[in-house]
């Protein structure tokens, strides 16, 4: 290629102590391309964006932007140079509107004072050549998830990036809203844009990017057109050894019925219905798959299956015993397992150990106490023990969950629930934001619990999820249960239809079937 | 005692009341929109009323008339540097903030009644001033039909500059770019040092603006009220202040708001006997209602008020 590149990195290492987190790393990226960055968590991929985005600096090695050589000192230095970056937890200030926000710290000003219509004169003109629909006096707490990253696309945009860097971005969207972002990333490249992408989702890749760089442990495995190459080739290079897209997953004949939910009413605090009319039945060794998109009750369906929230009217039974006004800690005694949607908030107390957090459900029961009293002798054998059984990677048990990575809290939580033994596992978004290895690792372990009899109630954002796992699929739409139906019989575009709240054309789908 | 007279007493000795509390609570809004929980507004109003009082002795024979007002200064300035003393602990040593204003509070009385003692020949609490900050007439505006005896005749003027003081404040927070980049750091300030704003810079700028006017109104409630300084000069209002800033919802011109009330309440103790129905009602119901209906509105409004989202939070820059 005779271009010049619009970033070229030679020979970039990054060091933390002795550990090499980028190792002799070089790469071009061209403008009007999308450049995929492809890795498990903890590559590299992360520490070289932010080499690249003036947040850290190089050990050694070289920058060149445009041709020039370069030294980023801070985040502005490389928006002055022209280098963006959409960040996967998203900076935008939640009580600003959207306007105040894109604006920030570049701010139009007649003698200290705001000048907004020029502001929103030059935001309206991004929004209408990248065709994008915000609306700019909304206060970003209002808005969606999806409609918070156009923002920081915007906010990128107005500072005239050539270069705009996506770290992770589709971790938190929705089906629909990540075919949206693929969409505005094909538009900025088009645009004559260098777009980087930092994934570690190979369909996104396979959709979207021109290139692909393989990094592993810090060092770049392969540049390669992303045409030339199948999902199972970049898994391969990018995990370092073959991986099993196809799970193995026996015929098994379900049981009796674990879970009943009947007619099942939830309320929420501001007195909003979140779940109308819930009827469900799961039987032992099946798993069902719960698609729907985000917030449409599923949150709610779940905590009040937990106890976590109260059930306004209808019934739920766990193996025959009516669970409907339990505690939560009666509902885990009854044996139900409990992955929540959100690991760090529910799911783990942060700052307390590994061997605590593993103690959690059953610190008050034999062996882990003895008269009310903690054993810890026996907690720290049933941690080394768990830890080492599912593979929770920590330099140490007596170090805090919140010093594990995001990966290592999910298997944490799956050691914990999974141990219990319990008659019916409800997990919920197990995988989020993990990289392809501990994806399969975890979805293992759910098909091993299907295998020993329990049942298992799957919610995932994740189609591809959902399709791989469920015996049966349910899709919830604005609270009521729209479908159940064996997985065999709905296509990942029938799902879709079904999520969104139509029906499907000759097709007939059990409502609230009993 | 007719109705016109009895409004006007209740409105100035409403204003009196209220005019400390004005400048403090706007002082503590511009910290907690910075991200920086001032609790040490109470030691604040403390150092100011001390340093005015000692300026307005010393100086007096100096500057005539002027005393009292170049005492505000002095004491917004002294209320300044000891400011500095809560953003170094709370920015960059990360204190928890409610430890270092508490210090603040502790201190600042033990080191004003010290310095009293030094510079006053051992003496606990200092004479009385000669230039106080008295209640004056507006021209024109006293000579309107009913609202001018009512409001502009023997008032407290500094209480106007301070209403004036709360709008100017909110134009500043809402309409110009420092307002913006103030409140981006109490929100998110890694969004903000994301953008390349400097977050030290403004958290520093929203403390040393609340020790500046904390300290105005603690030398306006020394130079308007107490008229002297002891260990009693300040009780509590540098508390209310915060109260006024939370009940006007963070909000200059709501916490000014909220100080008038406030200063209603404290002026019932002093008109209530006159007003009929309420002046057979024991006198310590009178001195207990500022702090009663303080803590009463908190109760009620604190649930419903949104705070800055980082208020209180330490902010670590990445290297």
């Amino acid at each position: 290629m005779t271009q010049t590149p619009a970033i070229e990195i030679h020979h970039l290492v990054k060091a933390f102590g002795d550990f090499k987190a980028n190792d002799d790393i070089s790469i071009n990226f061209y403008g009007g391309q999308v450049h995929a960055l492809l890795g498990e968590n903890g590559a590299g991929k992360s520490t070289l964006m932010n080499m690249l985005s003036g947040i850290l600096r190089p050990t050694s090695g070289q920058i060149k932007i445009k041709g020039k050589e370069v030294v980023l000192h801070s985040a502005k230095d490389a928006t002055v140079l022209g280098v963006g970056m959409v960040h996967q937890h998203f900076m935008l200030v939640n009580a600003f509107t959207v306007l105040e926000n894109i604006i920030l710290g570049a701010e139009p000003t007649n003698a200290g004072r705001l000048n907004f219509k020029q502001a929103r004169q030059k935001v309206e003109a991004i929004l209408s050549r990248y065709d994008l629909d915000i609306d700019l006096d909304a206060r970003v707490e209002d808005i969606s998830v999806g409609m918070q990253q156009r923002v920081e696309i915007v906010k990128v945009l107005y500072r005239e990036a050539d270069v705009v860097i996506f770290d992770e971005p589709t971790a938190v969207l929705t089906p629909q809203e990540i075919d949206d972002l693929l969409e505005i990333m094909r538009k900025l490249a088009q645009e004559g844009k260098a777009v980087i992408l930092i994934t570690h989702k190979l369909q996104e890749i396979r959709a979207v990017a021109d290139i692909t760089t393989i990094i592993r442990r810090g060092r770049v495995i392969d540049t390669v057109k992303t045409s030339e190459c199948s999902a199972e080739d970049l898994a391969t290079m990018m995990v370092g050894r073959p991986v099993d897209f196809d799970l193995d997953k026996p015929d098994i004949k379900p049981g009796k019925t674990i879970l009943e939910i009947d007619h099942l009413n939830v309320v929420d605090k501001a007195k909003v219905q979140r779940v109308t009319d819930f009827s469900l039945d799961i039987h032992a060794g099946e798993i069902v798959g719960l698609a729907g998109i985000d917030g449409n009750g599923q949150s709610e369906l779940v905590k009040a299956l937990t106890g976590l929230m109260p059930i306004a009217s209808g019934k739920v039974a766990v193996d025959g015993k009516d669970v409907t006004h339990a505690t939560p800690r009666q509902i885990v005694r009854d044996g139900v397992g409990h992955i929540p949607e959100d690991r760090q908030r529910f799911g783990l107390i942060l700052p307390m150990t590994v061997i605590d957090n593993m103690s959690l459900m059953t610190y008050t029961e034999a062996p882990l106490a003895k008269h009310g009293i903690r054993n810890e002798k026996a907690a720290v054998e049933l941690t080394e023990e768990l830890t080492k059984k599912f593979d929770v990677r920590t330099s140490s048990i007596h170090n805090t969950a919140g010093s594990l990575s995001g990966g290592n809290q999910q298997k944490l939580i799956i050691a914990r629930e999974m141990s219990r033994d319990p008659e019916l596992m409800i997990a919920m978004n197990p995988t989020r934001g993990l990289d392809v290895g501990a994806i399969e690792f975890i979805h293992q372990q759910i098909l091993d619990a299907r295998e020993s009899g329990h049942a298992v109630l799957l919610i995932s954002y994740e189609l591809d999820e959902i399709k791989q796992l469920a015996d049966r699929i349910a899709v919830i739409h604005a609270g009521r249960l729209v479908a159940t139906e064996s997985a065999a019989n709905l296509t990942e575009s029938e799902i879709g239809l079904l999520m969104a709240g139509d029906e499907i054309a000759g097709k007939e789908t059990a409502t609230n079937a009993d | 005692m007719n109705i016109t007279t009895l409004l006007m007493t209740v409105v100035s000795t409403s204003l009196i009341y209220s005019a400390p509390l004005i400048f403090t609570s706007i002082g503590g809004a511009y910290s907690e929109h910075s991200g920086i929980v001032n609790v040490g507004l109470e030691g604040i109003m403390v150092m100011g009323a001390f340093s005015s009082v000692v300026f307005n002795l010393k100086m007096g024979n100096t500057f005539g008339a002027a005393t009292p007002w170049l005492g505000l200064l002095v004491g917004g300035a002294v209320g300044l540097v000891f400011s500095l003393m809560h953003a170094v602990a709370t920015i960059n040593w990360r204190t928890d903030h409610i430890i270092s204003g508490t210090v603040m509070n502790l201190m600042a009385p033990a080191l004003g009644v010290y310095l009293t003692k030094l510079i006053f020949d051992g003496r606990g609490q200092t004479d009385i001033l000669q230039h106080p900050l008295a209640t004056v007439t507006i021209p024109l505006l006293s000579k309107i039909p009913v609202i001018g005896p009512i409001f502009f005749t023997k008032t407290s003027l500094v209480a106007y500059i301070g209403i004036f003081v709360s709008i100017a404040a909110w134009w500043v927070l809402a309409k110009t770019r420092f307002g913006l980049r103030l409140r981006s750091v109490g929100e998110h300030p890694e969004a903000a040092d994301s953008v390349g704003i400097s977050v030290y810079a403004y958290r520093y700028a929203g403390v040393l603006i609340s020790g500046f006017l904390g300290g105005i109104g603690g030398a306006v409630m020394a130079q308007s009220i107490t008229l002297n300084f002891s260990a009693t000069t300040i009780v509590g209002q540098g508390f209310m202040s915060l109260a006024a800033m939370i009940f006007g919802k963070w909000h200059p011109v709501g916490a000014m708001g909220a100080a008038v009330f406030f200063g209603f309440a404290q002026s019932l103790a002093i008109v209530g006997k006159y007003i009929p129905v309420i002046k057979t009602m024991p006198d310590v119901i009178f001195t207990i209602a500022p702090y009663l209906i303080t803590i009463i509105v908190l109760v009620a409004f604190i649930g419903n008020a949104r705070m800055p989202e980082a208020d209180g939070s330490t902010f670590i820059k990445a290297k």
